[in-house]
């Protein structure tokens, strides 16, 4: 089945009306073949779960610039875990510094990708790291 | 993982039938990508299928469908009723990629067990919707939604697909659509149960629903032709602002009494020539 396309959920979470560079990935990952289900601005992780599993996605993109990813990553990653999404590859874009990045890869994440992440890093990290479903 | 796929369709059948949503999301996963649970599941659910009332929405692109089917959600959570969605968007015919946004415009209901929104990509089908929404939807239906709605993909003027799908087919036009020649062209309107005029706020709403009931009139019915031929209809025509909720829940009480009425789509007969036509589509895809 691998040559079905890959699911991926952008989304935003938190009060940050900031969502250009979510609107830019999720156009270029359109381009590079994949699925990609858009949510739009201001979601709440309870919110973000949901759509991750009525959708059944494989990778979820959390995009935020508002400064409380500390807050509202982990809790999106518990809340997966919880609902038992626990193959679902977690990734986050946006203003993270380098220093909270050990947290966040505790928390569940598998990759941050700052400032500066051309598209295609973001399509080849994916491809590499999704865990296939049947 | 060792299952048999014959067990792994039954288990996550009939757990998508107890209300679990991660089953039911799976198996929506494993119908859109046709593999053998998906069949196997689809042998189990069909028969279970039935008593959802399925409503197509469709209509050219920006008229309001997604906002629509979200207005229509909320007017039937307030009355207690269930509802499930799925929401076509085109997939990208140059690299296969898709944007799914209709649930942009879909966001109230993360806590609330009653709804379930499923975004689909076209996947290179043409009439409007995806080649396996129809079986979509009747996974939905045997999992216990009371309202089943079918987005499209925005049309033109002739993916008439979706009145093969559903027991009620809106059609969603914008204010200004055209003049009255557009409304006597033949292809969307000629399917719709209901044309919905939405963003009635904007001018010329009221203008452009006149010039649809005046021309959506049906010809005269003759008796010496096929009786099987699906008979010409008179779609009533609604003004709607869904962005508002304004006009939904009279749209609600058109489309159930579209139903009740065992109107044209919703009738025994209806229903079957509606499956007779997802088998032949089947076939034609599978062989052609």
């Amino acid at each position: 089945m691998t040559d079905r396309p890959l699911k991926v959920l952008i989304a935003k979470p938190g009060l940050d009306g900031h969502d250009r560079g979510a609107k830019v990935l999720a156009r270029g990952l359109r381009d590079e073949g994949f699925e990609v289900v858009y949510t739009g601005l201001r979601q709440t992780p309870d919110m973000i779960v949901t759509a991750a599993l009525q959708e059944d996605v494989d990778v979820v993109g959390l995009s935020i610039l508002s400064g409380a990813h500390m807050t509202l990553v982990p809790k999106v990653c518990a809340q997966l875990m919880d609902r038992g999404l626990d193959d679902v590859l977690v990734t986050v874009g946006g203003i993270i510094p380098d220093d909270d990045v050990p947290a966040l890869r505790e928390a569940g994440v598998a990759q941050v990708f700052g400032p500066g992440t051309t598209i295609r890093e973001v399509a080849d990290f994916i491809r590499a790291n999704a865990k296939p479903r049947e | 993982m060792a299952d048999a796929p014959e067990d792994r369709a039954t288990a996550l059948a009939d757990a998508a039938r107890a209300g679990d949503r991660r089953a039911l999301a799976r198996l929506l996963t494993a119908v859109e990508n046709r593999t053998a649970i998906a069949e196997h599941a689809l042998r189990r659910l069909y028969p279970l299928a039935g008593a959802a009332h399925l409503v197509g929405s469709t209509g050219p692109p920006g008229a309001g469908k997604s906002t629509l089917v979200a207005a229509l959600i909320a007017e039937l959570r307030r009355l207690g009723r269930t509802a499930a969605v799925v929401a076509v968007d085109p997939s990208s015919p140059i690299t296969g990629g898709a944007l799914l946004g209709d649930r942009v415009r879909m966001q109230a209901y993360a806590a609330d067990d009653g709804v379930f929104i499923r975004s689909m990509a076209s996947r290179g089908h043409a009439g409007g919707l995806a080649s396996t929404s129809t079986a979509a939807a009747a996974v939905l239906d045997a999992a216990g939604f009371e309202v089943v709605l079918l987005e499209t993909v925005g049309t033109g003027q002739s993916e008439v697909e979706v009145a093969a799908a559903a027991d009620t087919t809106v059609v969603l036009e914008a204010p200004e659509m055209g003049d009255e020649v557009q409304a006597i062209k033949a292809g969307l309107l000629e399917v719709a149960d209901l044309v919905v005029v939405n963003k009635g706020d904007r001018p010329g709403a009221q203008r452009t629903a006149a010039q649809l009931r005046a021309m959506l009139v049906p010809s005269v019915a003759r008796s010496d032709v096929d009786p099987a031929r699906p008979a010409p209809k008179r779609p009533e025509v609604l003004v709607t602002t869904a962005s508002t909720g304004q006009g939904i829940p009279e749209l609600l009480v058109a489309l159930d009494r579209h139903r009740t009425a065992g109107g044209d789509g919703a009738t025994t007969a209806a229903r079957r020539a509606r499956a007779a036509a997802q088998v032949r589509a089947l076939l034609v895809e599978r062989l052609g």
